[in-house]
C-alpha cells in the first residue's frame, strides 16, 4: 500500500473525469480533491475492516460531505463535485466478473459477484443520502434564513 | 397595462423553461431542476407555480388561470459546466441582480454556446482515467500503457459513433467491442499480463456514473418517474458495455 501513489492516481483519475465531464474550469482541481478523498478513505476503511460495502458507504459519505461544503463556497450545485469523485467507488471490477462468469457458464459464481455489485451500489447512494441528510441538518437555520428573504416560506 | 403584463408573463416562462431545458440536456438533477425553476417563478411574483420534469419532457404551469407550457428534451449528455453557468443566473435573477430580459438574454447565450473541452483534450483525459484505474485496481506497471491506449481509443470510438448515428447504446456497445479485442490482442501477442484489469481499467471512462447517481438521488427525492427512467437508462448502457465486453469473452 502505497499512500502518495495512491493519492496521486485518484487526484489524476477524479481530475481526468472532470475533463470528461466539462466541469467548469476553475473546480477541477477540487474536483481531483474530491475524488482523492474518498478513494483515500475507501482504501483505509478496506484495509481496516476487509469489507468492501462499509468502505464504500465511508467513501461516498466523504466524497459528498466534501463536495457539498465546496458547492457552498463555490455558490455551484452540488453535483459538479461528487460525480467525478463517485466514479472511483463504482463498483467495475466486480460487475465485470460477474458478467465474465455468466460467459463462462459459472452462473452461482456470477450470483454472487453480481449481489456484491448491487450491494455496493446500495452503498453509494446511501452514503451520498445520509451525507446530505446531515449537511441539510447543518445548514437548516441558514436555508431557512434565506428562504424566508426571498419569499419561500408561506407564513 | 394588460397587454405589457401578458408578453411579461410570456417571456417569464420562456425564460424558465429554457433553464430547465439546457439543466436536463446537460445532465443535471431532476429535483435539482425543480427546485431552479421554482425559485425563478417565486422571484417573478408566481407564488403557486407548479412544474413535473421527466427526461424528456418539461411542464410548467404558472397558476391556475393561465395556461400551462411544454418542452421536450430530445438529447442529453454531460455537461456540468453549463448546469453552473444556469444556476449562476438563476441566482442572479432572484437576487435581483438581473431584469428577466437580461436572464433571458444570458440563457440564450449558454444555449447556443459550446462549452465541452477539444475532443483531442477529452480523449487525452480519458486515457489517463484508465490508466490510474488500472494501477488503483491492482494492475501492473507494465499494463499501463496499454490501458493508456485502449481507454482512449475506446472513448474516441464512442464519441465518434454518438456523433455519426446518434443511438448511444449503439456506440458503447462498439467500444466495449474495441476493448475487449484490443485488450485480447494484446495479450494474445504476449505484450500485457493481465487481460481482467487491462478491460477493466479502460471500460471505466464508460461507465454510467452519473445517470447511476442521479437515478438514486431523485428517487430519494420522490422524483419516481425521472428517477426510473434514467435507471432504465444507466442500465441499458451498463448490458451494453457487458454485452460488447462478453461477446469478445465467450470467444
Amino acid at each position: 500500500m502505497n499512500w502518495p501513489l495512491e493519492a496521486f492516481l485518484s487526484f489524476l483519475a477524479a481530475g481526468a473525469f472532470g475533463v470528461v465531464f466539462n466541469t467548469p474550469r476553475r473546480t477541477l482541481v477540487s474536483c481531483g480533491l474530491v475524488g482523492m478523498s474518498g478513494w483515500l478513505i475507501y482504501r483505509m476503511f478496506f484495509l481496516m475492516f476487509d469489507d468492501s460495502v462499509q468502505a464504500t458507504f465511508a467513501g461516498a459519505f466523504a466524497v459528498a460531505l466534501v463536495a457539498h461544503i465546496l458547492a457552498k463556497k463555490f455558490k455551484m450545485p452540488m453535483i459538479v463535485f461528487s460525480i467525478a469523485g463517485i466514479i472511483p467507488l463504482v463498483p467495475g471490477s466486480r460487475a465485470y466478473n460477474s458478467m465474465r462468469s455468466i460467459v463462462e457458464n459459472n452462473y452461482l459464481e456470477a450470483i454472487s459477484f453480481a449481489a456484491d455489485a448491487l450491494m455496493i451500489s446500495g452503498a453509494i447512494a446511501m452514503g451520498l443520502v445520509f451525507a446530505e441528510v446531515l449537511m441539510q441538518m447543518v445548514f437548516k437555520q441558514q436555508a431557512k434564513r434565506i428562504q424566508k428573504k426571498i419569499g419561500m416560506t408561506r407564513n | 397595462m394588460n397587454q405589457a403584463g401578458e408578453t411579461r408573463r410570456e417571456l417569464a416562462l420562456d425564460c424558465f423553461l429554457l433553464a430547465g431545458k439546457i439543466m436536463m440536456e446537460s445532465g443535471a438533477e431532476t429535483y435539482r431542476i425543480e427546485d431552479t425553476m421554482i425559485r425563478m417563478a417565486v422571484s417573478q411574483k408566481m407564488m403557486d407555480s407548479h412544474c413535473f420534469i421527466t427526461p424528456t419532457g418539461i411542464m410548467f404551469s404558472p397558476s391556475n388561470e393561465m395556461a400551462t407550457r411544454f418542452v421536450r428534451i430530445n438529447s442529453r449528455r454531460t455537461d456540468l459546466e453549463r448546469v453552473a453557468l444556469v444556476n449562476a443566473v438563476s441566482r442572479r435573477l432572484v437576487s435581483g441582480e438581473l431584469t428577466l430580459q437580461q436572464a433571458y438574454d444570458e440563457m440564450l447565450i449558454i444555449d447556443q454556446t459550446d462549452y465541452m473541452f477539444p475532443i483531442q483534450i477529452q480523449v487525452l483525459a480519458a486515457a489517463v482515467a484508465s490508466g490510474c484505474f488500472l494501477i488503483l485496481l491492482g494492475g501492473g506497471w507494465q499494463d499501463l500503457p496499454f490501458a493508456f491506449i485502449i481507454g482512449g481509443t475506446a472513448f474516441y470510438t464512442v464519441e465518434t459513433i454518438l456523433v455519426q448515428t446518434r443511438v448511444k447504446f449503439f456506440a458503447e456497445f462498439v467500444g466495449a467491442l474495441v476493448i475487449g479485442s484490443l485488450a485480447s490482442l494484446v495479450i494474445y501477442a504476449g505484450l500485457g499480463q493481465d487481460l481482467d484489469t487491462i478491460i477493466i481499467g479502460s471500460v471505466m471512462p464508460l461507465v454510467p456514473g452519473l445517470l447511476i447517481t442521479n437515478a438514486v438521488r431523485d428517487l430519494m427525492a420522490g422524483h419516481f418517474v425521472s428517477g426510473l427512467s434514467k435507471g432504465a437508462e444507466a442500465f441499458l448502457t451498463a448490458f451494453a458495455i457487458g454485452a460488447g465486453i462478453a461477446l469478445v469473452l465467450s470467444f
